[in-house]
């Protein structure tokens, strides 16, 4: 099969450790992955804020750079909530033929991580080895864009080690939503302090979630407050093992 | 006499505001976070409830792809049906013929049912420059009303109050338009109850003219269709001798076969109950038996503009049950002033905008850009509007309106500048080395920064959040170095 990792701009830029624990993961699951190099960004930050026109060409360098593969995978609901729903109008806007056809062979290869282990790989079981205290945040677009379902809270329960504790209201949203963190500031921070309180009611000493933006949100939080709970993707709880981590 | 929304600031600021006031915030997790376990309990029973979602939203689809159809089969059977029938393109009209109505019957005061429509068009205010009371009878409208203050949910709108706030107003206001509390007024829910019945039922018993509103208008029948918890609507619509009902143009269900749909969606989503106490419908005139005039005014105010929109005239489905205010954390925060209209919560994001069109005011625009994109609005909807969807869809219309200004806002560039950066990974690559010397020249060994950076929207970040320092090494540069790779 032939494999692709989505590294995801936020991750190239701000957090490579995830990008370089789901490479690590894949490849221990015996997964040959690509990491083309011309990929950039998914232009859901432009999407999002209604900035379409400057979206196309971003979309297009996505699907050149990824059309073709069986599988592209990326550690972010929210970049493949995008990629499957959000290029098609990008493209339709366009008028581009070929890019909507380019999007629409594009989009049904993209794979959230969580997805790509359950349903793709067959595992639950990755041999992950991390002896913490740990909660799960299900961020918005991984819960009802993309549907992973409990997928990810099964591949950590299999965990070797870990103490897997529930966090309170976990679907309702953390109040970042990309430019809204910024704009709407006071009401983000507001929702996004209500989410920090449930993680420290947890007494958890590490949050998870799917989706890098969203644990940068809480994180900045949590790391004001001096609360003391570090955030890590899911790709890196389920990388560690007990020799390498 | 009461306060309208007119000159609202845009949602970040009103949000703000709203942000500041503890009790607020308190009473509305409370009254959302019951409703909420309440609704999702009885939809739960229900184990045809995705087909009834998807039959709902398809029945009001095929309405409005052939509304001018039904709109002229409405007013037939109306007509039939001895109704009265006026069609109104916006609210001064539509105002109008209210008052016309009014004044024909010597009205100085007129009794008020189950009517956003109303409150959108301020047919309140208007009445009371032409010398016409209008009084709100459902008691939540009621304490608005008496509170001077605006309505914040579609439902409940004095969700936002106490029971200590209600029975301040109910005490001190009663007696000013009618039969005042008595005085020794307490604040249990029965007693507040009762005082709103006597004042209420003085009330419904002197007024000759009633204006209400209808949930659905049934084409084929020219029937309207009220359903209510209280039983006021029930009074307004069978005592005074002459009834005008308000009706948006999207209300219309071609047949009683579809109003059944929706009688199982609508108290499920809305009050979290399997059926509501009261469904009164009408049809148009019964000699000797209740009102013996009826007018029925189909309103636009909008609603062909919402319909002219591909991706937004789906929110013309919406039956007002207000479960998506329910499920929003942005309102749950907020509450429904900051948005500014008698249209809160998602469905008012999208709402507003559709019916008064982007590009005509700041307040308007800031609308689709007040949500996380977090769906739970759309999952909730029992007519399965993507409000998500819509919501993007306006904000590029929002970011449309601007691309021909003469000085590009500075979040155009940025997109500009991003779009440009992010459209070639040769570029992205010069981008990060920059980054990396970003962060060199801050100096700093840790990862994260507490105070502001020189970069747009980072004040309104690192106001309350620590913002990670850009890697000391992008993930790129790392995989060119392990790879041997070249492109
Ligand atoms: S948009 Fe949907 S959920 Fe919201 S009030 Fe309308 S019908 Fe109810």
């Amino acid at each position: 099969m032939n494999v692709a990792l989505q590294v995801t701009c936020l991750n190239d830029s701000l957090f490579p450790d995830t990008a370089r624990a789901t490479l690590t993961l894949l490849r221990r699951l015996g997964v040959n992955v690509e990491v083309p190099l011309g990929q950039t960004c998914c232009a859901q930050p432009m999407i999002n804020t209604g900035y379409l026109d400057e979206a196309v060409p971003v979309v297009r360098n996505f699907v050149d750079v990824f059309e073709g593969y069986d599988a592209v995978v990326t550690p972010s609901g929210s970049c493949t909530g995008c990629a499957r729903h959000q290029h098609a109008i990008v493209a339709r806007r366009s008028g581009d033929a070929a890019l909507v056809a380019a999007v629409s062979s594009t989009a049904p290869t993209v794979y959230e991580l969580s997805e790509f282990l359950v349903d793709v790989l067959g595992v639950t079981d990755v041999g992950a080895y991390f002896p913490h205290r740990v909660t799960y945040h299900p961020t918005c677009h991984s819960l009802r864009m993309v549907g992973v379902g409990d997928r990810p809270s099964r591949l950590l329960e299999a965990v070797r080690g870990i103490d897997l504790v529930e966090l309170p209201q976990a679907t309702e949203c953390c109040g970042f939503g990309g430019t809204f963190a910024v704009k709407n500031s006071d009401t983000s921070v507001a929702m996004g302090s209500d989410k920090a309180r449930h993680v420290r009611d947890t007494d958890a000493e590490v949050l998870v979630a799917g989706d890098s933006s969203c644990l940068m949100h809480i994180g900045g939080l949590l790391s004001r407050q001096q609360a003391g709970v570090r955030t890590m993707h899911l790709a890196e709880v389920l990388a560690s093992t007990q020799v390498g981590s | 006499m009461s306060r309208t929304f007119v000159g609202m600031p845009p949602f970040p600021t009103a949000a703000a505001h709203a942000l500041r006031d503890t009790q607020l915030r308190r009473n509305l997790a409370h009254a959302t976070g019951t409703i909420r376990d309440k609704r999702a309990g009885v939809v739960a029973e229900v184990d045809d409830w995705e087909q009834l979602r998807v039959d709902g939203a398809a029945i009001k689809d095929h309405v409005l792809s052939r509304l001018d159809h039904y709109l002229v089969e409405l007013e037939e059977s109306l007509t039939r049906a001895g109704a009265t029938v006026h069609w109104a393109r916006d609210a001064a009209e539509a105002n109008a013929i209210v008052a016309t109505i009014a004044h024909a019957h010597d009205a100085d005061e007129v009794v008020k049912v189950k009517s956003m429509a109303t409150q959108e068009i301020g047919l309140n205010e208007a009445l009371a420059e032409e010398g016409i009371a209008a009084w709100e009878t459902d008691l939540a409208e009621l304490i608005v009303q008496l509170g001077d203050d605006l309505p914040s949910h579609i439902l409940v709108p004095a969700i936002h109050r106490n029971r200590a706030e209600i029975r301040e107003i109910f005490a001190a206001r009663m007696g000013d338009s009618g039969r005042a509390a008595p005085p020794d007024l307490s604040d249990a829910p029965a007693d507040l109850a009762a005082a709103a019945r006597l004042h209420l039922r003085e009330k419904f018993l002197r007024a000759k003219v009633a204006v209400s509103g209808a949930n659905f208008a049934v084409a084929d029948s020219g029937t309207l269709v009220v359903v209510e918890s209280e039983g006021n609507g029930r009074m307004c619509l069978t005592l005074p001798e002459v009834l005008i009902s308000v009706v948006g143009i999207e209300k219309i269900v071609p047949t009683y076969d579809d109003l059944q749909v929706f009688l199982q969606l609508l108290p499920r989503s809305s009050t979290g109950e399997r059926m509501n106490p009261y469904t009164s419908m009408w049809t148009g005139v019964t000699p000797g038996d209740g009102p013996q005039e009826v007018h029925v005014v189909l309103l636009d105010n909008g609603r062909s503009r919402a319909l002219a929109d591909e991706v937004g005239r789906q929110a013309l489905r919406c039956i007002r049950c207000s479960a998506c205010l329910n499920v929003c954390p942005v309102y749950e925060r907020t509450g429904g002033h900051a948005y500014g209209s008698v249209y809160p919560g998602p469905i008012g994001a999208i709402l507003n905008p559709l019916l008064k069109g982007t590009g005509v005011d700041a307040q308007t625009d800031s609308l689709p850009y007040a949500s996380t994109l977090c769906g739970a609005c759309f999952e909730a909807c029992p007519v399965r509007i993507d409000i998500p969807e819509v919501l993007v869809h306006l904000r590029s219309k929002v970011v449309d309106g601007h691309r021909g200004d003469r000085r590009p806002k500075a979040e155009a560039l940025a997109m500009k500048a991003a779009s440009w950066t992010l459209s070639d990974s040769r570029r992205l690559d010069r981008a990060l080395r920059t980054s990396g010397v970003a962060r060199a020249a801050l100096g700093r060994s840790r990862d994260r920064v507490s105070q502001t950076v020189p970069l747009p929207g980072a004040a309104a970040w690192t106001r309350a959040r620590d913002l990670p320092l850009p890697a000391r090494e992008p993930f790129r540069s790392w995989w060119r170095k392990q790879s041997g790779s070249e492109s």
